[in-house]
This record gives C-alpha cells, structure tokens and sequence, in this order.
C-alpha cells in the first residue's frame, strides 16, 4: 500500500492545479486520472473549442475584408484540418501538464479512484493511503428524458467538438455559454442553427441588458432564438431529426439534421465509492463546506463536484485554497463567489463578474449604474468591432463595485480588469484614479465607472 | 566638522513635532546616551539622547517650539578640538550635512487619548472599500484586526468587527468615536455657557400638591374623547396665568433696557437627538387648555421633525423644562437667555405630609425657578412661584381664568 501526504482524484483544471500547489508546499502527492491529463476543460471543453472558435472567428473576419481595404479570392476552409487543430492544441496542453506535474514531483497514478474509507482509495489493484483526500472528478453533460444523446443525431458537446461535417440545419437546445458558443461556430460556417431555451432569455445567468443585445447580435447573424421554449420530443428519421418544440403553450416542428444538448452539466459523483464514507450528495453535488470539506473528515471536494458556478477558474482556486488550508497556511479565505468572472467565447463575447443590476436590487442595494457603447471608443472603431456594451454597477452608499457586465470584442480578455477591482476591494475612486492606456478598449472600463457617477467623457 | 542635531522622527509619518524641552544648554558637553531634549506630537512624548560626543555649540530651536519640522536642524554638537568659530558659515551656509547624527529616541508617555498604540506599525493596511465602510461608520481602523493578505484589513473584517470587542483594546484605552460638533450643539454651547457665566441666577424651590389636579385632569379627559391633557398642559397653563398675575416675572433683559411682556409667550424644552430646543406656545393666558394642549402637541411633532419655523421657537419670555417623565424629583435648569427665568419641573411624587397635626398622603411636585437677578428679584421671584402653586393646587381656576 502506497501512502502520500494528499490523494487527488481526477486530474482537470481542479484536481492539477491542487497537485502543483500541494507539492510547492512540499506534499508528497498523488493525482489519479482514469483518462487524459487535464479533464474536460482542457481535452473536450475550454481549450478546444478556444480553438474552433478562433478558426470560426478567422473566417468571419474573411467575410469582411472590404471592410479593411483587403480583398481574397477563394475563401475557404478545411473541417478536418480545424478539428485537428482544435485536438491538437488540446494534445499538447495536456501533455504540457504531464511535464508541469513531473517537474513538481506528483505522481501521476493511471486508472479509476475509488474511495474505500479510512482514508484509503483504490485504484485498480492498488491501494493508495493519505491523511487528506481531494476529489475533482468533475462533471459530464446532463442528460434529458427524451434528449439521450446517441453520438449520431443528438450530441452532446463532445460530439459537437469533433464533428466530420456541417449539419444544413441544427438545433442547440439551451443557451449558456456552450450553447451560445456551438451556436457562434456552426453559425459562422453556415449552419442554419436554431437555438431554444426554457428561460424567457438566452443565457439566463447574465445581465438582462446584455442578454439583452446578444440576443440582438445573434439574430443579426442569422440564428433562429426560441425563448420560453422547450423540445418535447426528437423524432429520428433516417437522415434527419424531426424536433416538437413548445413555446407558449403552443407546440410547432422543426426538421433538423443534428441537435446539440447543452442544458448544463451533472457532477460524476456515481462511481467515487461515496458510500464508503459519510460524504453527503445533495441536489446532484457533493455537498462541502466553504473550505471544501466534506462530511468525511480528511476528505475533500471542488470544482464541478460542489455545485455551480461550473467553471475552471473556481476549481482551480478552490483546489488551491484547500491545500493551503491543509498544509496550515494563514490568511486564507474561502473563494468568493462574487468575485469569479465568467466569460462565453461566442461571437460577439460576453464576459461579467459579480451582481447583475436586477440582482443588486433584489438585494435591496442602493445601486449607480453606468455604461458605456463600443461606438464611444476609438479603438473599436479602428478595429471596425463597434458593436457591444460595457456597464458597471456600483453600491451607491459605499462605492463598492457590485458587477460589472460585457458584450463586444475581447471582452473576456478585459473582464479581468474589473475582477482585480473586486478582489481588491477598490471603489469607483481608484478605478476612476487608474490610468487605462490610449487607444484601447480597456478605456471604456473607465468610461463606464465615470459613466454611473454621470461623469462620462465620451459619450 | 560640527555635526547638526536635527529634529527626529517619532513615527514613519510625522512631519513635524513640537521642542518642548532642551534638558542641555550650548556649552554643555554630552555623550552618547545622554538626555538632551523632550519632543512630542499629537500622540506622544519622547526624550532624545545624544549619540555622539560633544559639546552643544549652538541650539537653533529654543525650547516650547512648536511645529517643527521633521530633519530640521534643531542644534549643532562640537566635536573635540573645535570652537564656536568651527560654526562659522557652517549654519548658515547649505553646506551639505555630512554627518547626520541619528538620534535614539525612547517613547516616555503615550496620552491617554491616542488611538494608535492598538497597532503597533503606523501604517494601517485596508483596501479602499474598507477604509470607506470604516469611515463612514466612525470605526477607527486601527481597532480592527485584518485578515486579508499581509494582515491586510478588507470589507469583511470592518463589517464583523464591533467596537470595543478587540482584545487589544480592552488592555487600551476605550476606542472613541469623534463626532463634529453640529451646528445645533455649538449653538446650545455657547449660549448656555454665557449664560452660566454672566447671567446671576438664583433659585427658588417650591412643592406643589397635584393630587386635585390628577383628579380634575382625569375627569377631563375621561368626558373629553378627543382630548388627552397632559400634567405638562396644567404647568403651562399655570405658568401663563402666574405671568399675568406677576408681570414684573415676564420680561427680559435687553441690556440697557428691561422688557415686560402684555401676554405670556412661553418656551418648552424639547429633546431632540441631537440636542434640544424650544418652541414657543404664544399667548398662554388667552388660550382654553384644550387649545393649549393640542397647539403644544403640535409644536413638540414639527420639534422632532425639525420643522419648526424660526419664529416658532426665537423669543418668549418664560422657559419651562420639564424631566418629571424621567422621573426626576428636582433639578436647577439654566436660563435661556435674554430670558430671565426658567421653570424646571420635576416628577409628582406621593409623599407623606404633615397637615393639622397628622400624616397625610400627598402627590408632590417639586418645582425649581432660576431667575436672572438683574430682571428678577428674590421677591418677584417668589411671588410668581407663590402664584403658580396656587394655580397648580387650585386647578378649577385655570379653567375659568382670561
């Protein structure tokens, strides 16, 4: 029986990262992953589609290279060759994993973990013993009565990642930020996509005002959005898919050749021998403490296991913090929800951290709001990308930064400007005293501050 | 080369201290650790040692010298072999000092008031939003433990702290909070204090029975539905019609002039948060009890509301606070000036009395007159107090007076 300061179970951006970390803290570490080093995130999620989307986002630009005095004949593109570039990027940041955790001296157990109790986990033949035990298994897509995936017709977002060719017509049922996202990639190479979601908006987490104007945006290129709506069942044909929806009240069909479900994700919980220990699995996730406990005493969960938001950042951070407490560090808090960003790469992008304003007020803050237009800003015009919104919400009492809320080109690379704010705890006077260099778009992070205490300067 | 004695440093952010005292004079020699001057800031004391040795050739800051400036050059120490002549040009010349003598500094007394001994580092490490939330709220920083990076203090910690709950502090001195004076509290600073101080007051005590009073003011409002008069409506009732019988009582002093009233405009004190003020029932003696009690209700609602028009509470002549509800027995009020008396009621008190040879039960109201002698005089004084209680113990007349 081999024994380890720290057991990980499950090797994506949670389970590595508290690897990494727990061996700079002089661990000694084991971290079990049953498939490719990096989880989904990296292998069927973030990473690849990053990838697929920047080809959908070349080949939009294509479109419009008049608009920049270029011209080209013969535009192009070669599915195989971006799927396999998508896959090969994918390869190569896991095996750049592989080296980060050889180069900090985890070992990499191959197989499926299973917790037997006492602080003991089985993998395969082996069992692996340690005082403190953390599992990051993630989770996988769920999946609806009536909706199974079948790999052929109905996928899921795996299957949509590596597709051979581009369905005529495709329905995406659920509209956050995979959906959106698929919807953007097959969208822009010419499938006419249909995208329906049961909430009165498409991607429901965000702010009103920019669901808003995304809505606005994706119908402008063409999607087809049903809203209030839900498919009540999928009829295979031989070739195509005849999908029921209801809107309404009102039922009505649609013929398609591929749906994609991305109605949100289900934790892998099943299979980690739970009932060995007193660990606790409330509405799906494993239910933890803010440090990441869990009702077993030395056993740890984060990342998708607990619960939403269901992103790689909060994992990571999450495994990170739990580590540290493990390893007795001072001056710990446990991660705030508000203060994690989150970003969909569609096109356009939108990206927001903290409160939406309807939130605020729910909340019964006083709020000042501001925002600012991507006409307003001389870099967007230049880069001929002038469609798009920045808006900031603010505690009209103490100045606190509640939200911040985007929509427009590289968005997801400015929201963490907005994040720092929060997480130190800035107010609308250091953001207004902070220089943002000109031209870029990250001015209108300082125009949309100014903008909710009416100071705004070019707009 | 002479070595400059500059002015040091107590804190990492003092920019200037006060000389309070020079413990050497110029021709004195010191050596290392030797006490040769006080200095102190806002928040402590501190003696200053010598580090080198010498004789003290010059001082330039005399002692009880005040807001000097951190580094300035506070005296200038000879070395061994040199002479007064040594200092020639070198004091008033820029001559780039080149040999800064680093004073040792030993705190000797922390007043008391100082908030800073709680954190032992100067620099206090809060986020923005902390700072703001902390100062909005009157808490001084210094009096909230941080728990994020580096001890730094963020929002979290300012919202869960509760003052004086510090372990640090309750081995310290109490934490405070200090409020601007408001506009209000200045006003009733200065006024009363020149009133304490040059208005000659004296005071004259009197009992009132009430128990016919009670009893009247009972049936009133027992057969009167919508009114509720209160003991406080008879004082002023009584006070008014006291006026009109002693009118040498209403009036106020105007300096060269003393001025006496037709009718009695007469002042109640109300409590407000944030101090206090007096609204004024005009013409007393002309107004029914029941007119006065809601005219008086009135006044006290747009008081708290702070809206009260200025001619609703500048003038009267006669002041009347009552603590009777706080169950004061007797108090001496301060005259409100140009006014030149004051009535301060107490509580209505059952006490044994003595009448015709036997104990009886009586309630007891003890009221106190402070009079500006230069308006009133001991006589005058009395017979209003006379008067009153006479009103007060014979309430029927107040119903049929003017």
């Amino acid at each position: 029986m081999q024994s380890f300061d720290l057991i990980i179970i499950g090797s994506g951006p949670g389970g590595y990262v508290a690897a990494i970390r727990a061996a700079q803290l002089g661990k000694k570490v084991a971290l079990v992953e049953k498939e490719n080093l990096g989880g989904v995130c990296l292998n069927w999620g973030c990473i690849p589609t990053k990838a697929l989307l920047r080809s959908a986002e070349i080949y939009h630009l294509m479109h419009r290279l008049e608009d920049f005095g270029l011209g080209a004949k013969d535009v192009t593109f070669d599915l195989k060759k971006i799927v396999a570039r998508s896959r090969a990027v994918a390869t190569q940041l896991s095996q750049g994993i592989a080296h980060l955790l050889k180069k900090n001296k985890v070992t990499v157990i191959k197989g499926h973990g299973k917790l037997l109790g006492q602080k003991k986990v089985q993998v395969g033949d082996e069992t692996l013993t340690a005082p403190h035990i953390i599992l990051a298994t993630g989770a996988r897509p769920r999946i609806l009565a009536g909706l199974e995936p079948d790999g052929k017709f109905v996928w899921t977002s795996k299957e949509a990642m590596i597709p051979e060719e581009f369905p005529k017509k495709l329905l995406i049922v659920g509209s956050g930020a995979i959906g959106m996202e698929f919807a953007s990639f097959y969208n822009t190479f010419g499938s006419d996509v249909t995208v329906v979601e049961l909430q009165p908006r498409i991607l429901p987490v965000e702010d009103e005002e920019i669901s808003a104007l995304a809505r606005k945006a994706f119908e402008k290129k063409g999607m087809k959005i049903l809203t209030g709506s839900t498919v009540k069942t999928l009829e295979k044909g031989s070739k195509t898919v005849k999908a029921i929806i209801e809107t309404a009240g009102k039922t009505h069909e649609i013929t398609v050749d591929r749906v994609i479900v991305a109605i949100g994700i289900q934790a892998n919980t099943e299979t980690l021998g739970l009932e060995n220990t007193k660990i606790k699995v409330e509405k799906g996730h494993i239910k933890v403490n803010p440090w990441s406990e869990t009702d077993e005493p030395g056993v740890y969960a984060i990342g998708d296991l607990t619960g939403a938001p269901w992103l790689a950042h909060k994992a990571s951070h999450e495994g990170i913090i739990c580590v540290e407490k493990i390893a007795g560090l001072k001056g710990l808090h446990p991660l705030l929800p508000q203060n994690i960003p989150g970003c969909t790469y569609s096109l356009p992008q939108i990206a927001s951290v903290g409160l939406t304003e309807a939130s605020a007020k729910a909340k019964g803050l006083k709020i000042r709001v501001g925002s600012f237009p991507y006409k307003g800003n001389g870099k967007a015009i230049a880069l001929g990308e002038d469609d798009g919104l920045i808006k900031t919400i603010f505690d009209a009492n103490t100045g606190e930064l509640l939200g911040a809320h985007m929509i427009g080109a590289e968005v997801t690379e400015l929201i963490q400007g907005y994040t720092l704010a929060k997480t130190l705890e800035t107010t609308e006077v250091e953001l207004m005293h902070t220089v943002f260099p000109h031209p870029t778009l990250s001015e209108m992070m300082h125009e949309a501050t100014l903008a909710a205490f009416d100071r705004v300067i070019h707009f | 080369m002479p070595i400059k004695i500059l002015m040091p440093a107590l804190s990492p952010t003092m920019t200037e201290g006060n000389l309070v005292k020079w413990h050497k004079k110029e021709g004195d020699s010191v050596k290392s650790g030797d006490l040769i001057a006080e200095i102190e800031t806002d928040k402590a004391t501190m003696e200053v040692e010598a580090v080198d040795e010498g004789v003290i050739g010059k001082i330039l800051i005399p002692e009880a010298s005040e807001n000097v400036k951190v580094n300035a050059t506070i005296a200038v120490l000879l070395e061994k072999g040199e002479s007064l002549a040594d200092l020639e040009g070198f004091i008033t010349t820029d001559t780039p000092v080149v040999k800064e003598v680093i004073l040792e500094v030993t705190p000797v007394e922390v007043t008391p008031e100082s908030p800073t001994v709680v954190n032992s580092s100067s620099r206090i490490f809060a986020t923005p939003l902390a700072k703001r939330i902390a100062g909005d709220r009157g808490l001084n920083l210094a009096h909230i433990t941080g728990s994020g990076p580096q001890g730094r203090i963020v929002k979290e910690d300012v919202l869960a702290h509760t003052p004086g709950r510090s372990a640090a502090v309750i081995s310290g001195p109490s934490p405070f909070q200090d409020k601007p004076v408001s506009t209000m509290r200045k006003v009733i600073g200065k006024r009363l204090t020149e009133s304490k101080q040059t208005v000659p007051h004296f005071y004259l005590t009197i009992d009132c029975a009430i128990d016919a009073l009670m009893q009247i003011r009972k049936s009133l409002n027992e057969n009167l539905p919508n009114t509720k008069l209160t003991v406080n409506d008879f004082v002023v009732k009584a006070v008014g019609m006291a006026l009109q019988e002693v009118p040498a009582a209403n009036a106020i002093w105007m300096g060269d002039t003393i001025r006496y009233f037709t009718h009695a405009d007469v002042s109640i004190a109300v409590a407000l948060d944030e101090g206090l003020i007096t609204p004024i029932v005009r013409s007393v003696n002309l107004k029914n009890l029941g007119a006065l009690s809601s005219e008086i209700k009135g006044l006290v609602q747009k008081a708290k509301e702070g809206k009260l028009k200025p001619e609703e509470f500048q003038g009267g002549a006669f002041t009347i606070s009552n603590l009777g509800m706080y169950g004061i027995q007797q108090f001496g009020a301060i005259i409100n000036p140009p006014q030149a008396c004051i009535l301060a009621v107490g509580a209505g008190i059952q006490k044994p009395v003595a009448v015709d040879g036997t104990i009886d039960v009586a309630t007891l109201m003890t009221c106190t007159l402070s009079v500006d002698h230069r308006v009133v005089d001991g006589s005058i004084g009395a017979t209003f107090l006379a008067a009153f209680k006479k009103y007060m113990e014979n309430p029927a007349l107040m119903l049929v007076g003017e």
